[in-house]
């Protein structure tokens, strides 16, 4: 019982993050309809951008500002990051066939991949990520856990809190989802549709960010490719609770966290098809996700 | 020579053919250039088998490296596994080879047909996200079976796939697409494509015609993963990841969705280029990734983007009125 209590713990750790990354996932493919394949890659980005401020800050152990100063810094360049890739390389076909689109996201993917990597500073090798926050193991009836873990768990959840009221609370949320319901009709009641598409790549490559800094300081090695199985993950998370609702997003993150860490228990290689097989049995019984709400096509 | 004229491509192809062959033996063309055109070739069979799907018949599948790869590993299964062909005298093997090719294919349009069936009824991008998720239990699942390997990969595969086998199934996927996608059934495809309820009002069994081409291009990409395999002489699961689906997808939609003839320049150029830009080491997949971006937003519709060459055209027929029967063929 308590092993079983002790994965669900790693479960919940892993899937606050991919619960966190699904969120930018979710909430650009609710507002522009595109699947964001570099989505992956800003969370790298985030990991890399405070792991070098980290560096500049001298390393070894910082105070709490500092960490969550840097955090806050990495997490605002990685979403102006956002806003220019959207500017650049999706805002020009977004009258386009969608499709086209989808092949610069790959391209902008590849690119954050690879540019990086050709950079000497950065290079292809794994890097070892510096512990931001102080490590306590504990015990709660048996079961182990540490402070590390607490702590990216209840910042994700805040994180996660942030994200609904604003969306549901603020002029912005409120704007986002006008626009998501019905661009020409937003642009009509006057709302920046640019301005809000431009918020909503911000908040999302913000929120990857977070969540890659999580990542990386749970599991603590960077390298240019950690965005790209990530990303993967944190997408299927997405569309199993159903992509374009943001607590549907976040509902498939747990559960994606919770049934690969059980299924690698079982057997690692099991561990990762274990979240495929669930989206695609969920998706042959709910077409549009646990939380999504299927639309019947009228002619 | 109007009959020349009529098969002029063919005769370009077995040229082509004669000119790398003797290339080769000349040795201005050494064994890793061969096999670099040998692979644009199966790239080729790869992007029109999506092309099919994606381009014509409009769904969404990101998944064809899965397909691939059950291919692949099913035709290796034959020459590799279960008999030792490597060890047979060579007029056993090439039957061999080619009955294990058709195998793979038919192990990876089963599959295609049994996953199509309950998944096809999905529209737009949960289709893609079953596909895609598709493609990657594939993986995993091979990781799962010792019987081939496990995540060790299987090596000591022959090397069957030599330059005429390429040409032969490149032609031959590229033939079959043309025709597939001029006869009714392609037209009932397209007609999906454009308008999937209207389609469907005009009697067109839409169900039938989105599985009838989604296990056609699985058939295609497993004889693409068998050559691939025999070509390689080793199969490795994470060789079939998304990234590898992902390739296809762009290869597809840089030539242009919907024209074969797209594919064909796209599946040559992307595999040949990427390859010539090797002196660049790290900046290589930069250059590309930009080249790629600016493509895309300069032409949305990619390179070929609703244009065929004319080979790949359906020959008009028009039927002079009064004269019943004389069909005129231009």
């Amino acid at each position: 019982m308590t092993t079983i209590l002790q994965l669900i713990m790693y479960g919940l750790q892993l899937g606050s993050i991919y619960a966190l990354i699904a969120l930018g996932y979710t909430m650009v493919y609710g507002i522009i309809g595109l699947i964001n394949f570099a989505h992956g890659d800003f969370l790298m980005v985030g990991a890399f951008l405070v792991y070098f401020l980290a560096k500049a800050m001298g390393g070894g152990t910082l105070s709490y500002p500092v960490v969550a100063l840097i955090i806050i810094i990495g997490m605002i360049l990685t979403g102006l990051l956002g806003v220019t890739t959207e500017r650049i390389a999706y805002k020009p076909l977004r009258k386009k066939p969608r499709l086209s689109a989808l092949i610069t996201a790959i391209g902008v993917s590849m690119f954050l991949e690879n540019f990086p990597r050709a950079l000497p500073f950065v290079g292809p090798q794994p890097r070892p990520f510096p512990a931001l926050f102080p490590m306590n193991n504990f015990n709660i009836g048996g079961v182990g856990t540490n402070s590390v873990q607490i702590l990216m768990i209840t910042l994700s959840i805040i994180l996660m809190i942030g994200l609904h009221y604003i969306t549901t609370k603020t002029k912005v949320g409120s704007q986002m989802r006008a626009v998501q319901f019905d661009k020409d009709a937003a642009a009509l009641m006057g709302i920046n549709v640019n301005n809000t598409i431009s918020v909503t790549f911000f908040i999302g490559a913000a929120l990857a960010a977070a969540g890659g800094v999580f990542y990386a300081s749970i599991y603590p090695m960077i390298d240019v490719y950690m965005g790209i199985w990530l990303g993967t993950k944190a997408f299927v998370a997405a569309v199993l609770g159903g992509i374009g609702d943001i607590r549907g997003a976040m509902l498939g993150g747990f559960i994606m966290g919770v049934a690969e860490v059980l299924a690698t228990a079982v057997n690692s290689d099991l561990g990762y098809g274990a979240g495929f097989v669930i989206l695609i049995f969920i998706l042959l019984f709910k077409p549009a996700g646990i939380m999504g709400k299927f639309t019947i096509e009228k002619v | 020579m109007n009959y020349l004229k009529d098969k002029k491509v063919y005769i370009i192809i077995v040229l082509l053919y004669i000119i790398i062959t003797v290339l080769n033996k000349l040795g201005l063309l050494n064994s890793y250039l061969l096999q670099i055109i040998m692979l644009a070739g199966i790239n080729t069979i790869m992007t029109v088998s999506l092309n099919i799907v994606n381009g014509f018949t409009g769904q969404f599948s990101i998944g064809q490296a899965g397909f691939m790869a059950i291919g692949g590993y099913a035709s290796a299964l034959f020459t590799t596994i279960l008999f030792n062909t490597s060890s047979w005298p060579a007029y056993a093997q090439i039957p061999m080879f080619i009955f294990s090719l058709m195998m793979g294919g038919l192990a990876a349009s089963i599959i295609g047909f049994l996953i199509g069936l309950p998944t096809l009824r999905l529209k737009g991008d949960y289709l893609a996200i079953v596909t895609l998720s598709f493609g990657e239990v594939v993986r995993a699942s091979i990781r799962l079976i010792d019987y081939v390997g496990g995540p060790r990969g299987l090596a000591g595969i022959p090397r069957y796939t030599n330059l005429f086998w390429v040409f032969l199934f490149t032609f031959l996927a590229i033939y079959g697409a043309r025709n597939f996608v001029n006869s009714s059934f392609g037209r009932a495809c397209i007609s999906i494509r454009e308008n999937e309820v209207a389609s469907e009002t005009m009697g067109i069994d839409t169900t039938k015609y989105k599985v009838l081409s989604f296990t056609f291009a699985a058939f295609m990409a497993g004889v693409a993963g068998g050559l691939f395999g025999h070509l390689l002489m080793f199969l490795q699961p994470d060789t079939f990841s998304f990234l590898k689906s992902n390739d296809y997808l762009v290869f597809l939609y840089a030539g242009g969705a919907g024209s074969i003839s797209g594919s064909i320049v796209s599946g040559l150029v992307l595999t040949i280029v990427p390859e010539m830009l090797r002196f660049m080491a790290n900046w290589r997949i930069v250059i590309y990734s930009l080249v790629l971006v600016m493509l895309m937003l300069k032409r949305p519709e990619g390179l070929y983007g609703g244009k065929e060459f004319k080979w790949l055209k359906p020959k008009k027929r028009t039927v002079i009125a009064g004269n019943k029967g004389a069909e005129i063929t231009n």
